[in-house]
């Protein structure tokens, strides 16, 4: 079905070449090949430090590829159906930036859910480019944040006709996937860009057993976090584009924060991830299926815990869900997410991506076996028996309206103050504020404090939540916007 | 020429047996298996490179798992052996008429297979009417169960492959669960002499501690496993494994056993001081 050779990996093999050669380095990095550090190179292996290298010509550069990095790129983008695949190497925090300083420039407009990542909002107080924010539903059971409605997506457009792009999130941490396909109709009959972060989609490009990826929905630019599910090492990530945008603008876009030392562990980890699942992705991920089902099947045999799944689904705010997802509510066994994280690791030595107020939330991938996830339920079913307690119900989390008075890169550069958090009420917010994971901002610059928004602080906290993103580093105190 | 079956007991030290004839080698989904014939041990079995069961010396063992408990306890009537594909625990089980049910559950369904064709001497209580024999992990069979058993016996292999779950805290809690009120749970309990093997005795004690008020280990020479003191754990949400002890009814039960004996089993609970110590430690 490719007409690339997908069994190929041109990075991992020229490092495999250049290795064989057995070149004298008087070049960076300086550890050379692993003999000037070695207690690090037997930590890490002689493997992994023999090609720990620069850029040179047999290895191509990744600011301006045009052997064997382009080749594996051309790959990538085939099995991504992409119309080019850029190989990133500082997070898919940088393909997120990327995308945005791509689709807009100062003042510009972007539409996008609350639920963003705080990588989006980020780039946005880089470039100054300005949120308009849309409802994510809410769950109200569950607490969870949602996908945006169609609708709601159309009234911004209406509501801001020159609006440059739209963000989406396909899907959210939590699984949930909004109507891309329309959303992709809508934007493109006014001109906007789609740019998808897809930081927990991988999968969706190597089965039809998942909701539709960002670029078989004609999305513009998508970030994927090969290294979430994909298999490749942490920081390793692919920026897809589509036909109408430009690649070497892209590129420039890139190459204004990206490092000028690629790792090549990176990008070869990228570049064999890529190929494992381009030639055995569908068998790989209707396992990880099977797994994640399977779990959700036991887990809601336990009294208590609730697994959600594609019942979820309701062609509004959830119009799909991401079945390898294994997403538990926890309330009604009267313990919050974050506290049956916290006892997961701690008495049963299992770690798990992260509890909120209401949730915990597991990622199986590529790696996964049926032993580990037995360990997992199992683990459940005996925090099910010792600590169940009357259900302790949810907080009530309605979406909080953010109201947005400055830019997010005014508000951050602005003069400021920091004010106890609890006499911070109707100040303006120069900093975020965020429940870390899953990293989706309480409050970021540029937005008025709320009573509403300083009480859920409060409980967060109370509950264990790791918050940050403040300067001071207690979060008892808060920036405020004093000037411009 | 002379071929040799070779296990590491730890990085430094090696332990070797002078092979006459491999008889089989099988990779499944969970394990290497490997069959193998000697002088001195006769037929024995290893998984994964480490050493199950040796026809000579696999007494010492299946006495020291089965007779203790079921001399603290005759009356025991439903048994769950976890692991234990080599059959060697049924068998010793099958031999107490006043037990009703022995359930089996065993991951690796080429195990039993295997050990059947190869060590007719262990298996040969398999297909006896009151063994029902599961072929599933272990910790997903004892998650179902609650308030069932009287007798639960860890026949684990050791944690460093499919075994690993069965030294979790999860699967004690679930074994917890799963005993009746005055019921009783046995583990092979690893060595406490090589560290490897004295981490994994440590940490499955501290699990099972943290459940059963009564939780005891004791100890047997077993001359093929990693430095011959090998330990068994005995919890119990009600009996005491000395005091309990039931002897005269045991005795009079008239069974022979070529290792246990009424005496034997209130020594190997007095343990080294090194190991107490280690216990305490846990």
């Amino acid at each position: 079905m490719y007409e690339l050779p997908q069994s190929k990996a041109p990075i991992y093999e020229a490092l495999k070449k250049f290795k064989s050669m057995r070149v004298v380095p008087f070049d960076v990095p300086g550890h050379k090949r692993g003999k000037g550090n070695k207690e690090l190179t037997d930590f890490l292996g002689e493997a992994c430090m023999s090609v720990d290298v620069n850029s040179m010509k047999p290895l191509d550069n990744l600011c301006h590829p045009v052997s064997v990095i382009r080749e594996a790129e051309e790959l990538a983008a085939e099995a991504f159906s992409a119309k080019h695949a850029f190989f990133m190497v500082n997070g898919t925090t940088s393909a997120v930036q990327a995308m945005i300083f791509t689709a807009l420039k100062e003042g510009d407009k972007i539409i996008m859910p609350r639920n963003v990542h705080r990588s989006a909002i980020n780039a946005l107080v880089v470039n100054g480019a300005v949120p308009v924010y849309v409802n994510p539903g809410v769950n109200k059971r569950l607490g969870i944040p949602l996908g945006m409605r169609v609708s709601d997506v159309e009234a911004a457009m209406d509501a801001h006709p020159d609006a440059k792009a739209v963000f989406v999130n396909n899907p959210t941490y939590y699984g949930i996937c909004s109507d891309l396909r329309r959303i992709v109709a809508l934007a493109h009959s006014r001109g906007m860009l789609v740019l998808a972060d897809e930081a927990h989609g991988t999968h969706f490009y190597f089965s039809d057993l998942f909701p539709v990826s960002a670029m078989e929905a004609g999305a513009d630019m998508a970030a994927v976090s090969m290294h979430k599910n994909g298999g490749s090492l942490t920081q390793s990530s692919f920026l897809l584009i589509g036909s109408e945008v430009s690649e070497g603008y892209t590129r420039q876009c890139i190459n204004l924060t990206q490092t000028t030392s690629g790792s090549y562990l990176l990008m070869s980890s990228l570049d064999l991830s890529r190929k494992n699942l381009a030639l055995n992705g569908d068998k790989i991920y209707a396992k990880v299926l099977q797994m994640a089902e399977y779990a959700r099947e036991e887990i809601n045999k336990i009294d208590g815990f609730y697994a959600y799944g594609q019942e979820l689904v309701n062609g509004g705010d959830i119009f799909d869900f991401d079945r390898a997802k294994l997403s538990v509510y926890t309330r009604d066994i009267g313990l919050a997410g974050i506290e049956v994280y916290d006892m997961l690791r701690d008495d049963y030595d299992i770690q798990i991506e992260f509890g909120d107020i209401g949730n915990i939330l597991a990622i199986l991938s590529v790696g996964d076996t049926n032993l580990m996830i037995e360990r997992l339920i199992s683990a459940l079913s005996e925090i099910a028996r010792m600590h169940k307690q009357p259900s302790a119900g949810m907080f009530d989390h309605e979406y909080i309206t953010p109201r947005v008075d400055m830019t997010p890169k005014e508000a951050f550069f602005a003069k400021k103050r920091a004010v106890r958090l609890a006499d911070s009420e109707g100040l303006l917010c120069s900093e975020f504020v965020m429940c870390y994971p899953p990293g989706i901002p309480i409050l970021a610059p540029g937005e008025r404090i709320t009573k509403e928004i300083l009480d859920y602080i409060r409980y967060a906290k109370e509950k264990g939540c790791f918050m940050t993103g403040t300067e001071d580093v207690n979060i008892d105190y808060i920036n405020v916007v004093t000037g411009r | 020429m002379e071929l040799w079956y070779t296990e590491k007991h730890s990085d430094d030290v090696q332990f070797s047996i002078r092979v006459e004839k491999q008889l089989y080698t099988e990779e499944t989904e969970y394990q290497r298996i490997d069959v193998m014939t000697s002088k001195e041990f006769g037929t024995f079995m290893t998984l994964d490179g480490l050493m199950m069961v040796a026809e000579k010396d696999e007494f010492i063992y299946h006495d020291m798992i089965i007779h203790p408990p079921m001399a603290v306890n005759p009356d025991i009537k439903n048994v769950l052996v976890i692991g234990g594909g080599d059959g060697g625990a049924v068998r010793e089980l099958a031999r107490y008429s006043g037990i009703e049910q022995i359930d089996l559950a065993e991951i690796d369904r080429t195990v039993i297979d295997v050990c059947r064709r190869f060590l007719p001497s262990t298996t040969c209580a398999l297909d006896d009417p009151r063994v029902k024999i599961h072929y599933e992990d272990g910790l997903k069979f004892i998650r179902r169960k609650a308030d069932f058993y009287d007798l639960i016996v860890v026949d684990s292999t050791d944690p460093f492959g499919p075994g690993e779950g069965l030294f979790t805290r999860e699967f004690y809690g679930n074994c917890y669960k799963a005993l009746k009120e005055d019921g009783i749970l046995v583990n092979q309990h690893e060595s406490p002499y090589y560290k490897t093997y004295a981490d994994s005795f440590q940490r499955a004690h501290r699990s099972i501690r943290g459940f059963f008020p009564v939780h005891m280990v004791y100890q047997a020479h077993i001359p093929t496993y990693p430095s011959g003191h090998w330990l068994f754990g005995f919890a119990s949400k009600h009996y005491h494994p000395v005091r309990d002890l039931q002897a005269e009814r045991w005795n009079n039960l008239g069974l022979y056993t070529k290792y246990y004996n009424t005496d034997l089993h209130v020594g190997s609970f007095a343990l080294p001081t090194y190991v107490k110590e280690l216990l305490e430690n846990a």
